[in-house]
């Protein structure tokens, strides 16, 4: 499944293992939050880098003290009318200040990317986008009302440029 | 009212430009009708029983002669010669073909216009007091704030795909014409000390499970008032119901986790926000926005008009709407009007293109091109001299819109039912039509006084019978119409859900039932001034369902 990140398709490092499975010694592993959280000191001492997949229920200041640790956060769209995954993102990145890759899996359409890019998330595993109409997704509009964890500047705050609040 | 900048004009046509490569990958096959349809769904497309429907955004419900215009040549080319107000303060037109929609788009551009976040799961249009800026009772102009709450929400990126779809209303008047108590967020404005806020509800809303919203906060300071908002949208966003569409409003979390403890979350949210997620919404951009609504210069006039006076002494029917379709205004010597889409026998909130062109030249004659359209399904022309008023209101009955009835017996509001929508159980034009037909004596009507009859086709409430001082609920039952009717309800600031009299009537029994519950409150007001619903207050709704019922 083609995975897009800051632009451009790169190769997928990460391997997903669902709880039932057992973690193999090295690879780059993507666990659930409950086995993160069950295992902790187990995961985070490996050699190799751990991230974790987030479900729209999953609480994510959970992983507040976890956060410079991990390698790799996704965050899963069952269906793309699930719309938690965008406040998810918002609050890793403004709230609880995570700065690596955050990245949509799952039911990740085109006409989506954009929120999903200005909530925070820089990479994007799709089936249903190729390269050239997920850069265009993202160019559609030239400015935003509001600020995001994107840290586009605001229409309210672009319009006094250079005055005193500006 | 509010001019777009170079931002807003360019965000419409990114919109429109986005928009006309979804439905040229719709109509090529690469997206997915499933896929298609919450997309279609934020740029206000509806596939209904007939036709796709397009509902196009009327922020606050304000318009300008330009506007409403432009309204018309769209009903004219792309309709049937006819547009619907909406509770919403909106217009849908019924019969626009998909492939035709980005033009439509386009022309709605043109004029500063757009049909973002109409429908879907997101924020919808802000509504507002449709005598805003000039009603004698307002504290402050609301119109300014519901601007800034449309920019913060347009493309709001964290907040559109919301568990269902979510309402803000705004008043600044004593007497709340914006129905706040019923929204998802009901905003009351206020001023404490020289400084402005407002006091906050939240969990209102009608459809199957009518709430009445519960008070989350007395005083919100303005400047931070979309932090507040943004905390309550994430709470419902992380938290409302996905598991079944009919328990995903907002109403469902507040009463399922509690008032206190909802507040609790609301609150905590809001004291979580870092410095860097505030916004950041400049002194300078608030002054801006509200420099946009300055009050028409309206010259000086003595509170009362000769011309006016005389023509009400020459012509009755004159005099029977300016004692029903007038408002005070704030300045002396000028009236609200109302202009009625509830002609008798005619469709609630129907407007054909023609009478579009008549209230835009109205407006600008007359009326400082400024127009509003109001959720009981009317338009309004805020700012009129009574000297004027003859002339206003002889165009208008020329063109059939001075039907002297505003807020009494046959200004209902009514659904489009089983006629139009796909949801519907059962009928409801047909049904408001006979009710009017009823009652077709105006002096009669205005005999009788306010009286807001509200009728929707099915539970879902889109014809707000809760809310009505009689509601008319239409059911289904073995595959035919009956129509359960509420008494006691009302949206104002004594907002409550209206009580279900009984078993359902036929369609044919329900005018006759009507008339009976009207005698009956004839009977029993103590005065003319003491209305329908204060009858109710006082002595309960027993004495109506007795007479609904009383038929030989």
């Amino acid at each position: 499944m083609p995975l897009i990140k800051n632009g451009a398709e790169i190769e997928n490092v990460w391997s997903f293992v669902p709880d039932e499975a057992e973690l193999s010694p090295d690879g780059c592993v993507v666990v659930t939050l409950t086995r993160l959280l069950s295992q902790a000191d187990l995961l985070l001492a490996r050699n190799t880098a751990v991230g974790v997949r987030l479900m729209p229920e999953d609480d994510p200041h959970l992983l507040a003290e976890h956060l410079d640790r991990l390698g790799l956060i996704e965050i899963s769209f069952p269906k793309y009318t699930d719309g938690r995954g965008y406040s998810q993102a918002q609050l890793l990145r403004r709230r609880l200040g995570y700065s690596g890759e955050l990245r949509a899996v799952g039911h990740v359409l085109r006409d989506q990317i954009l929120y999903m890019n200005r909530s925070g998330f820089d990479a994007f595993e799709t089936a249903r986008a190729d390269l050239p109409s997920v850069l265009e997704a993202m160019s559609e509009f030239s400015s935003f009302y509001q600020p995001a964890a994107d840290g586009a500047r605001s229409v309210f705050a672009a319009r006094h440029v250079g005055s005193q609040e500006g | 009212m509010y001019r777009y900048d170079e931002f807003d004009a360019q965000i419409v046509r990114d919109r429109v430009n986005q928009f006309r490569g979804q439905v040229e990958r719709r109509l090529a096959g690469e997206l997915l009708e499933d896929e298609f349809k919450p997309l279609r769904l934020q740029n206000g497309v509806y596939l209904q029983l007939h036709a796709y429907m397009l509902r196009v955004a009327i922020p606050y419900g304000q318009l300008n002669p330009r506007q409403l215009r432009q309204l018309a040549r769209i009903a004219r080319d792309y309709d049937k010669g006819y547009g619907h107000w909406t509770t919403r303060q909106n217009i849908q037109f019924n019969w626009v073909a998909l492939k035709d929609i980005p033009d439509v788009l386009d022309l709605l551009a043109d004029v500063e216009m757009h049909a973002i976040q109409t429908s879907g799961n997101c924020i919808r249009n802000t509504t507002t007091d449709h005598f805003a800026g000039a009603a004698a009772d307002e504290v402050m102009d609301p119109r300014p704030w519901c601007e800034i709450i449309r920019q913060w929400s347009t493309f709001h990126p964290e907040f559109a795909f919301l568990p269902r779809k979510f309402k803000i209303a705004v008043t600044a008047a004593g007497h709340d014409r914006a129905a706040i108590r019923v929204h998802d967020i009901g905003l009351h404005m206020r001023e404490r000390g020289g400084q402005v806020g407002f006091e906050v509800h939240v969990g209102g809303g009608q459809g199957r499970t009518p709430h009445i919203a519960a008070k989350v906060a007395d005083f919100v300071p303005e400047g931070e008032l979309l932090d507040y908002l943004e905390a309550i949208m994430r709470v419902y966003n992380r938290f409302g119901r996905r598991d079944n569409k009919y328990k995903a409003r907002i109403k469902i979390l507040v009463s399922e986790t509690g008032e206190e403890a909802f507040r609790d979350l609301v609150e905590a949210e809001f004291e979580a926000q870092r410095e860097a997620e505030k916004i950041a919404l400049p002194q300078a951009e608030i002054e801006r926005i509200h420099a946009y609504f300055a009050p028409p210069e309206l010259a000086g006039k003595p509170a009362t008009s000769a011309a006016f006076e005389r023509a009400k002494a020459a012509d009755p029917g004159f005099a029977l709407w300016a004692d029903a379709n007038l408002h005070p205004h704030k300045q002396a010597g000028y009236a609200s009007v109302t202009v009625s889409h509830k002609p008798v026998g005619g469709i609630a909130g129907d407007a054909t293109d023609r009478q579009m062109m008549v209230v835009a030249h109205l407006a600008e004659a007359y009326g400082h091109e400024d127009i509003r359209v109001s959720h009981a399904q009317n338009l309004i022309l805020p700012h009129v001299a009574l000297d004027d008023m003859y002339e206003v209101y002889r165009e208008l009955d020329a063109a059939g819109l001075a039907t002297a009835n505003e807020s009494l017996i046959s200004d209902m509001i009514v659904c489009p039912g089983l006629d139009y929508c796909n949801l519907a159980n059962a009928r409801s034009i047909p049904v408001g039509q006979a009710i009017a037909r009823e009652f077709a004596s105006l002096e009669d009507q205005a005999d009788i006084g306010q009286l807001h009859i509200n009728i929707s086709g099915c539970i879902n409430a889109c014809g707000h019978h809760h809310v009505g001082h009689i509601g008319i609920l239409g059911v289904d039952r073995k595959g035919e119409e009956f129509y359960q009717i509420t008494f006691g309800g009302r949206a104002d600031e004594k907002a409550s859900i209206g009580q279900i009299a009984g078993p359902g009537l036929r369609a044919e029994d329900v005018p006759p039932a009507l008339k009976r519950v009207v005698e009956r409150y004839r009977a029993l007001r103590t005065e003319k001034a003491e209305r329908f619903i204060d009858v109710v207050e006082r002595l309960g709704t027993e004495p109506f369902k007795e007479a609904l019922y009383a038929a030989d």
